[in-house]
């Protein structure tokens, strides 16, 4: 047999049909569904008189408009976040698939939800219609992004027709160095590659540095795969991985989890697998980063200066230029100097315990600056009452920041949770789009324990100096 | 889905790098749960200030260019969200064909599901037809899908490359959900094969 990928294990298991040109039938294993890509698709459905075709294998939770005050259990407010909200709702009755609402403690980011819950398995194909669906590769499962029409496909077939992307490796060797974390891994990676440099491509990410990370970190890293261009970014399981999905709801149990894990342990690239594309960077050469611009590559260590326009080449520098304008910054600045008004740590890159708990030990004892708007929203119900059951809700809450209820908030600023003009934020979230967080917001990504000392000190800041 | 063959229309040259779908349409217009009526927040906030009012400067206000029905673009067009808002948004104004050196993944597939056939083509080609773009409605091209050409208003023809499949779908305006049921025994000899190999899933 020849060597292969883990992509090429996982595809090859989930072919249900290949036609001569290479466009394939590729069977999914979990559908998640949230309420604001999939109503146009279960429309679609009613209109041709379809059932969903595995309604056992497909997940629906509110997430995106969620809002995240407490007041939340009286009804939303907004209308047509309430008709989104209400259309999920309807549609998870009706068509019987898994649900969490609103109301239940389970409730969450979708690809917060759906590995807490054991849905999501090594070695599975995992879809849902949204971009950051790569997140669930951290299990070496194939995950990723569709678009309305798409989850149309899946709903009515189960299946999506795909042609098979190209093979890339990322290897972070090494260890890393203090106040390093996986948002700075993969945040470098974007900065090394180009937010196009993944394109046609399914990463694997592999190597000591990314061997060393927990679940949560793994998540992290394959999560932002999408900013850097790829379909889905991959990291093989280990006894990390079965660590974590063992005794979760949905995950296998007794004979089933021994016959699981035999398989799982199959998954894995052979020695001797063609590679596309191989990028490899020192876990220690990464500096904590900070985003000075309005693309994910535009990073840079928190120990550098905002660059200038003619630092690039051809249509970057015109973007470089705008990016400048938008964000107000002047090359030449140190980027620790750059003042915050906001700081927001949560959404599905950087919303796990493990975050909270790196935020709530730089902030510790300590109080947010003045005049700092400062909140936290837990990426599920789950990590809201296990933050609470640790004592980090109490230290938020003491520093100053609001303990919010969970949902995408802040990251897309599609609930009442945005930036106002001009305003400057230290974000734990994926994306600093010009108007991502609010119309003309600011945003600099940062991970959460880089958050946390920003709200400390009004500025950006680099966070070994307060370990 | 409405089939596309040929198309001759004004193409509006947008060179800016990274175009993202937060650009293309802005996120306070996801909340709709149709699929039309984008069409006039496309570009939302490069188009209009804040009272609603036109920015003369953005390409698609231009008188020559408010009818464009091609785009040719900087690289990495579509980047960020998999919202199929933003090809609904293109084709509720009336654009059908994007041209650039690249696009993001999710967004170029979108896009052939709304009958908007995406283009890509090497730098030299990409600066050639943003010249002919600058030049406004005098400058029409015309994108021949079955025999994979563009030709400029100079007469020079670009040949591109396009997906097999994906184009004999485009042409013939197909829905994929019938060409996938129509192979349902495979789905379903799939499914029991691994229902016996993968019973935990
Ligand atoms: S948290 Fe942000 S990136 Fe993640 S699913 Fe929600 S909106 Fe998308």
């Amino acid at each position: 047999m020849s060597p292969k990928t883990l992509y090429d294990k996982i595809w090859d298991a989930h072919l249900a049909h290949e036609a001569e040109d290479g466009t394939a039938l590729l069977y999914i294993d979990r559908h998640l569904v949230h309420e604001v890509t999939s109503p146009q698709a279960f429309e679609g459905l009613r209109m041709a008189n379809r059932p969903v075709h595995a309604p056992d294998k497909t997940i629906a939770v509110p997430d995106h408009n969620v809002p995240t005050t407490e007041d939340r259990v009286n009804g939303i407010d907004n209308e047509e976040s309430r008709i989104q909200v209400d259309a999920l709702d309807k549609n998870a009755k009706d068509f019987g698939i898994h649900y969490y609402p609103v109301s239940d403690v389970r409730q969450g980011i979708v690809h917060i939800v759906g590995p807490e819950q054991g849905w999501t398995l090594p070695g599975m194909t995992v879809v849902c219609g949204d971009s950051h669906t790569a997140t669930h590769g951290a299990f070496g499962a194939l995950a990723h992004g569709i678009g309305t029409s798409e989850v149309e496909h899946v709903l009515a077939t189960q299946t999506l027709i795909q042609k098979k992307s190209k093979n890339m490796k990322v290897e972070i060797t090494g260890k890393l160095r203090p106040g390093v974390t996986a948002k700075d891994i993969t945040l470098s990676v974007i900065g090394e590659t180009g937010t196009a440099g993944g394109t046609g491509y399914v990463i694997e990410y592999c190597g000591e540095a990314i061997r060393d990370l927990s679940m949560e970190g793994r998540m992290t890293v394959c999560n932002m795969a999408i900013e850097g261009g790829a379909r889905a970014g991959l990291i093989a399981p280990d006894d990390v991985t079965y660590d974590y999905v063992k005794g979760r709801p949905h995950a296998p149990k007794g004979a089933q989890w021994e016959a699981a894990l035999t398989w799982w342990k199959t998954l894995y690239s052979d020695d001797d697998a063609h590679w596309d594309k191989v990028i490899t960077i020192k876990g220690e050469d990464i500096a904590p980063v900070v985003t000075w611009g309005t693309s994910p590559e535009d990073v840079l260590p928190i120990t550098a200066s905002v660059p200038a326009p003619e630092d690039f080449k051809g249509g970057k520098v015109d973007a470089a230029k705008r990016a400048l304008d938008y964000m107000g910054l002047t090359p030449g600045q140190a980027l620790s100097e750059i003042e915050i008004d906001t700081v927001f740590i949560g959404s599905c890159t950087n919303g796990r315990i493990e975050d909270l708990r790196a935020a709530a030990a730089i902030l510790k004892g300590k109080k947010i600056k003045d005049g700092m708007r400062a909140m936290v929203v837990p990426g599920s119900g789950l990590v809201r009452a296990q933050a609470e059951e640790e004592g980090l809700a109490d230290i938020f809450k003491e520093a100053g920041f609001e303990w919010r209820m969970a949902g995408c908030s802040m990251c897309l600023a599609m609930n009442p949770d945005q930036l106002s003009e001009g305003e400057r934020c230290a974000s734990t979230s994926n994306r600093n789009f010009e108007g991502r967080q609010g119309f003309k917001g600011r945003t600099h990504l940062v991970s959460p324990a880089m958050a946390a000392a920003a709200a400390v000190t009004g500025h950006l800041t680099d966070v070994r100096e307060m370990m | 889905m409405e089939k596309f063959q040929k198309l001759t229309g004004t193409a509006a040259p947008m060179p800016l790098v990274n175009i993202d779908t937060d650009m293309i349409i802005p996120k306070v217009f996801l909340k709709s749960i149709q699929r039309t009526g984008f069409g006039k927040n496309l570009f939302d906030e490069m188009r209009y200030n804040r009272d609603g009012s036109e920015i003369p400067d953005f390409v698609l206000n231009k008188p020559q260019y408010r009818n464009a029905e091609i785009i040719v673009a900087g690289d990495n067009f579509g980047c960020g969200s998999s919202r199929e808002h933003a090809p609904w948004a293109l084709k509720d104004f009336g654009i059908k064909c994007v041209i650039s050196t690249s696009f993001a993944d999710i967004f170029y597939n979108n896009c052939f599901k709304n009958g908007i056939l995406p283009i890509v083509l090497p730098q030299e080609d990409v600066d050639k037809l943003m010249d002919d773009a600058n030049r406004g409605a005098n400058a029409t091209l015309t994108v021949d899908l079955e025999n994979q050409t563009i030709q400029g208003p100079d007469g020079g023809s670009i040949a591109f490359e396009v997906d097999a499949f994906k184009k004999h779908c485009l042409i013939e305006g197909l829905d994929d959900i019938d060409l996938t049921l129509a192979k349902k025994a495979s789905i379903d000899t799939f499914e029991a094969e691994a229902a016996q190999a993968r019973p935990w899933v």
